[in-house]
């Protein structure tokens, strides 16, 4: 197995109506993250894209249109896909490209242009669920989410002001990421006030739907040498799937997280997270998702996170510092680029080059997650410097 | 490249036009069972699958939530390519290559019968801005690609007809294909016109089915099988998107996926390494352009060489002895599946009445359709 490293990133700045096309936006990030390592496309061998439903962009087979965009011009190009996990799938799918020797380096791109559906990309959402047994009952994403983190309060007795500072800790954060589409001084008033989508999910519980693109560039050893002093590691990858029956499973804890993050701990040598692991990114498309997230990468006990927030251990400054970057809450949600972004969060907080959000105690070790189709999938990575 | 990778069990549901009585997870269900029993593994043996889906096709908007469940990977690595099957194929040997998993599966499946709207579908694919607003059919952009490639290689329309009457001859005696029909070539060329020199004939009909393939790594694939296909080579590559920056001649794409295949398993002189091919015949011409770009004939040749049976089972260098999408019918990002299966029973001789005598290395080739220029190869050995 050969080691692989990240050597450059790039990430535009997440809108909800870009003016841009896909392929703009994905030509946007690409040419960052060259530049950002001062490599060129001809460097380049191979080409991973990851993004979401074709619905969003409002294109078939969109990874065929976007990949002009990406740099994938005459070269080995695969689309990979699963639902809202894609954006951390992608580097992990890069990773087999670059650990199996068959590519020296591969460039891993991710893209959503959420806007293009109309009237709200939301509608995407509603051919998601099963024909025969779901979707005569006309469900949302949000209802089922509602269920979902009205089952995780309920079992841990977590209160819903409590879990609210997760949207106050992270649009603060964003206010410091040049990217971020909703930062935000907010206090848990605010999210308690404001309007009630369903149950116990408030509107400032949800990230908002984005524009945007990132791009990470991933090299082999001997390859990342040459082209930086300081490379950071993708030393654990994992993921996995759980059954698309989500009614027949307790969703007060994330299994198919925990099982992904065994294996990319497994990989990366670590035996006891919460110790070893400096900085986390966890997915937060909803407020609860942050902490549910927390428990299944084991980085807190079950029934315990709620606390620790409280107590500030998931501050900037605090002792686990998680989505120091502002996370999906605060700098938005293009679905694929998002989950890219906090993996390019950890990278930057990692070299030290994490400007104004920058977290003290120079962190050597990170992971990163992502979540989505029928809450069922779990994708991690874990960064050493 | 240090470790060797084997496919030990495919399984499939056979193909064709309509599959009332089941759904799209109970045909994966079928074919997955059927791998799982050919290789001699259960489920809880294989590290990693990869499944093959895209939204538009399968009618939902996250398509590969409902990947797990029939192939027995609850719980389990897996995850979706939204490509060819032969891209899922080489993601799959990549995770065994990489270590991070000893036997993985790869998925795929066709429910083209559902489609109700598949030409609005494939427009969707175009370029929102530049090409879209155009209002073409699918068939145009083939029809303007088979003008250009004839114009170029000087290949007859009959020629083309050629291809038609042999692969759905093929078909006839191939169990699992839906298409089979005798014809001759006057019927061929004689059928509807559909986007000049595009013809009704020429174009694939589609099929239903699933295929699943069993990899595993060398050690381990002696262990399960006595009849381990190994890869040898495997591409696959990407050109333009854009109509109006392509090579419309040319399958670029083909060329740059069969050159890294053959780097990969040492091949100079494919003609003469390789026995026989199983090639994406989408369209009839596609055939010809294809084995064209993989350096299996010269410019110009393949038609010459179809014309005068060299293609046909009996002849010098077999070509879709199963039948191809004209015979088996265009099963979408399921075309490389089928390829490779067929590959796959004719190197183990369990390819029944189209058994192909003395061979050890065939080669399968994709293509995804208009309007893409995606394609992949690989190369298989027994």
């Amino acid at each position: 197995m050969r080691r692989v490293a990240i050597v450059g990133a790039g990430l535009t700045k997440f809108y909800r109506n870009t003016l841009e096309t896909p392929k703009e936006l994905a030509y946007e990030a690409t040419k960052m993250a060259l530049d950002s390592c001062e490599m060129r496309l001809s460097d380049i061998d191979s080409v991973v894209m990851g993004t979401a439903p074709d619905a969003f962009d409002g294109i078939h087979m969109k990874g065929e249109y976007l990949s002009d965009g990406a740099g994938a011009f005459r070269k080995p190009y695969m689309r990979n896909f699963v639902g809202g996990g894609t954006g951390v799938f992608a580097p992990i799918h890069g990773w087999f490209h670059v650990a199996s020797g068959m590519f020296d380096t591969c460039l891993v791109v991710c893209e959503e242009k959420m806007s293009s559906a109309y009237p709200h990309p939301a509608g995407a959402f509603l051919t998601i669920f099963d024909h025969t047994t779901e979707q005569p009952l006309f469900p949302t994403l949000i209802w089922i989410f509602a269920i979902e983190m009205n089952r995780f309060m309920t079992t841990h007795g977590y209160r819903k002001e409590d879990i609210a500072r997760v949207a106050v800790k992270n649009k603060k954060n964003a206010m410091d990421h040049p990217s971020a589409q909703l930062p935000a001084e907010i206090t848990v008033e605010d999210v308690l006030n404001s309007e009630v989508m369903a149950w116990p999910v408030n509107r400032l519980d949800i990230s908002p739907t984005s524009d945007g693109a990132a791009c990470l560039i991933l090299a082999a050893e001997h390859v990342a040498r040459r082209i930086t002093e300081k490379p950071i590691w993708l030393d654990g990858v994992g993921w996995c799937l759980d059954s698309a029956y989500w009614c027949t499973r307790d969703l007060y804890y994330p299994d198919y997280l925990e099982v992904a993050a065994r294996q990319a701990y497994k990989m990366a040598g670590i035996k006891e997270p919460s110790k070893e692991i400096h900085i986390a990114e966890p997915y937060d498309p909803f407020t609860y998702k942050e902490l549910h997230h927390i428990e299944g990468l084991m980085l807190a006990p079950r029934g315990k996170s709620v606390q620790m927030l409280v107590d500030g251990v998931f501050n900037r400054d605090g002792n686990l510092p998680c989505s120091p970057s502002g996370g999906l809450l605060g700098v938005g949600n293009p679905i694929a680029a998002a989950g890219l972004m906090k993996v390019i969060e950890l990278y930057q907080q990692l070299k030290g080059e994490a400007g104004k959000r920058q977290v003290p105690g120079n962190p050597s070790c990170g992971v990163a997650n992502a979540w989505g189709d029928l809450m069922q999938v779990g994708t991690v990575v874990v960064l050493r410097k | 490249m240090t470790k060797r990778v084997a496919i030990i069990g495919v399984g499939t549901t056979g193909f064709r036009a309509t599959t009332p009585d089941v759904s799209y997870r109970e045909l994966t269900y079928e074919a997955a069972t059927k791998a799982y029993l050919d290789a001699g593994v259960e489920p809880k043996q294989i590290d990693a699958f990869v499944a093959t889906s895209e939204d538009f096709l399968e009618g939902y908007s996250i398509a590969d939530e409902y990947s797990p469940d029939q192939l027995g990977a609850v719980l389990k690595p897996i995850y979706t390519v939204s490509g060819d099957f032969l891209q899922s194929l080489a993601s799959a040997q990549m995770m065994i290559l990489s270590g991070v998993a000893n036997i993985a599966v790869a998925q795929g499946m066709s429910k083209a019968s559902n489609m109700l709207t598949l030409s609005d579908m494939v427009t969707f694919a175009m370029d929102p801005i530049y090409n879209r607003p155009l209002g073409e059919s699918p068939h145009a952009v083939a029809g303007m690609e088979m003008a250009r490639f004839l114009y170029e290689t000087g290949t007859t329309r009959e020629q083309c007809a050629q291809v038609v009457v042999k692969n759905k001859r093929n078909a006839l005696t191939n169990p699992l294909a839906g298409h089979g029909v005798a014809l001759n070539m006057d019927y061929v060329l004689n059928s509807e016109i559909v986007s000049s020199p595009l013809a009704q004939l020429d174009i694939s009909p589609h099929s239903d089915g699933a295929v699943v393939v069993v990899l595993a790594e060398e050690n381990t694939a002696k262990v399960f099988s006595k009849k381990p296909i190994w890869i040898r080579g495997i591409g696959w590559c990407s050109d333009t998107p854009g109509l109006e920056t392509r090579n419309w001649g040319q399958a670029v794409y083909a060329q740059m996926a069969g050159d890294m295949a053959y780097k990969m398993a040492g091949i100079r002189n494919p003609r003469k390494e390789i026995n026989f091919a199983e090639i994406n015949d989408e369209f009839s011409y596609k055939e010809l352009q294809h084995l064209e770009a993989l350096r299996l004939f010269k410019k110009g040749e393949a038609g010459l060489v179809t014309e005068m049976g060299g293609t046909e089972i009996s002849g010098e260098f077999p070509v879709n002895p199963s039948g191809g999408c004209l015979g088996v019918g265009n099963l979408f990002d399921l075309n490389g599946g089928h390829t490779v299966l067929e590959v796959v029973l004719q190197l183990r001789g369990e390819a029944g009445k189209n058994q192909l005598s003395n061979i050890t290395t065939g080669l399968a080739q994709s293509w995804r359709g208009v309007p893409t220029t995606t394609g992949a190869v690989v190369i298989l050995s027994n």
